[in-house]
């Protein structure tokens, strides 16, 4: 079981209020992850990745064990603690006024 | 019972107020989509109850939002806007080559006769149709690839399609207007455009009679007649008799013909309104005073309107697609200011009064007459 964090504007839309739980085949990385969350809730493509590119926008982090992994590649492999579901994989919206 | 709704974006979220025909007293709902930029809030000619949204975010990027009541409940839609082929490039403020990039959707223009038909003009300028409810968007790229893409550059605001007018009596008749490249036309249904700009004279382009480059702001036209055009263009207000083939100043007594607003009378096609702006480095009411200008010839000679407005120390704007009429008897004229005011006039323009104020700044105002 993957946990994830969404921002605040994100759970809105999606109608969360916590934490996303997702279970993924194969190895926990930011692709895959990203793919089961856009499969569960198809709101969401284009608002973290773009929907051609499939790059990070540019206003969003993502943080695993207090790592920002947000520059790693879409196949990086993630910690195990984020495999295992003891830690979430936090996508943070970048703190800017307005 | 005739009632009248009117929606209006802002910076931080939608609101829907509504009124009964007297439209003296007003209930407010929203916000929607809190925290999100709403660029426009368009409702269906077709059917009042279908709604379309334009939720737009820094951060999360682009996403349509559709309502099938009304207003009351809402539910995203595809955001899948991908230009047809390779994009190429426009000018960039300093004229260098930019490429084309989506940034988001100005506006929203729902068929007149089918609900799932809407079109949508976005930034980095050009003109998407979805025929499903807003689920799949295909670009009309026929106007992006008319040729002169290359010379389109951006206003202040980006490179945005602003205006959309769909022809009431020629279904295959669409116009637009992108600041900053101009106004075109379709009379094919999108397949092929041309720029419509003969007559305008734009002293901030090296050439002011190019063909495109013109900072149009926005259009209007009276549903009774399709081939009159107004246009508050970044200074001049402009008028059109063939279908923007020949434009020609109105502008007359105008204190100053900078401005973003434009809009006709519902039941009177030779009423304009317009919101004069003191310039483009001042975008605030001449004078610190609030005024609608209105027209009842079509332009040129303009009649200050001052009845419950702010009348000193007034700094607002009120953005391109923040005007709207109603067809009620009388008709309301309706309009939103970046201080977040929304004011309406239930007599033509006589008189004013806000109908919600304190709302994050406006960036549009729809309005539904509805039976």
């Amino acid at each position: 079981m993957i946990r994830v964090v969404l921002p605040q504007h994100l759970r809105t839309l999606v109608g969360v209020s916590g934490e996303v739980e997702l279970c993924i085949d194969g190895a926990a990385t930011p692709r895959a992850i990203l793919d089961a969350l856009e499969a569960r809730y198809p709101m969401l493509r284009g608002t973290i990745r773009d929907q051609v590119t499939q790059e990070r926008r540019a206003f969003l982090r993502f943080f695993a064990c207090q790592e920002d992994v947000s520059h790693e590649s879409a196949d990086f492999q993630l910690p195990d603690d984020v495999a295992s579901g003891d830690e979430p994989l936090m996508i943070v919206g970048a703190i800017a006024g307005g | 019972m005739s009632k009248a709704r009117v929606l209006v974006g802002t910076r931080k979220g939608a609101f829907v107020l509504t009124s009964d025909g007297k439209r003296k007293s007003w209930d407010v709902a929203g916000p929607f989509f809190a925290g999100w930029e709403i660029y426009h809030v368009a409702g269906s000619p077709a059917d009042p109850n279908r709604l379309y949204a334009s939720q737009s975010s820094a951060w999360f990027g682009q996403v349509i939002q559709r309502s099938d009541d009304g207003g009351v409940t809402w539910a995203p839609v595809g955001n899948k806007f991908v230009y047809d082929g390779v994009p190429g490039t426009h000018q960039w403020y300093d004229g260098t080559a930019h490429p084309w990039e989506f940034k988001r959707v100005w506006y929203l223009e729902p068929s007149l006769t089918d609900p799932d038909v809407v079109y949508a003009g976005v930034e980095d300028a050009a003109l998407f149709r979805s025929s499903d409810g807003g689920q799949n968007w295909e670009e009309l790229s026929g106007l992006r690839q008319h040729g002169s893409g290359p010379r389109w550059q951006p206003g202040a605001g980006g490179m945005c399609l602003h205006t959309i007018i769909l022809d009431p009596t020629n279904p295959d008749r669409i116009y637009i207007a992108i600041s900053a490249a101009g106004a075109f036309r379709t009379d094919d249904g999108g397949k092929s455009w041309r720029p419509i700009n003969q007559g305008l004279k734009s002293q901030y382009i090296p050439d002011p009679n190019a063909e495109v480059g013109h900072c149009v702001h926005k259009m209007a036209m009276h549903p009774s007649r399709p081939g009159v055009l107004f246009m508050q263009k970044h200074w001049d207000v402009m008028r059109s008799d063939d279908a923007g083939d020949m434009w020609r100043e109105v502008s007359g007594n105008l204190p100053t013909d900078f401005g973003f607003v434009v809009d006709v009378h519902a039941h009177e096609p030779e009423t304009v309104y317009v919101v004069p702006i003191k310039s483009d480095s001042e975008h605030y009411p001449l004078d610190g005073k609030l005024q609608v200008y209105r027209s009842r010839s079509g332009g040129d000679e303009w009649e200050a309107l001052t009845k419950g407005l702010p009348q000193e120390n007034c700094y607002v704007n009120v953005l391109r697609d923040a005007m709207a009429v109603d067809s009620l008897d009388s008709c309301g004229v309706y309009f939103g200011t970046t201080g977040g005011q929304v004011y309406a006039s239930v007599d033509a323009g006589d008189s004013w009064k806000p109908i919600v104020r304190d709302l994050p700044a406006v960036l549009s105002v729809e309005v539904q007459t509805l039976s």
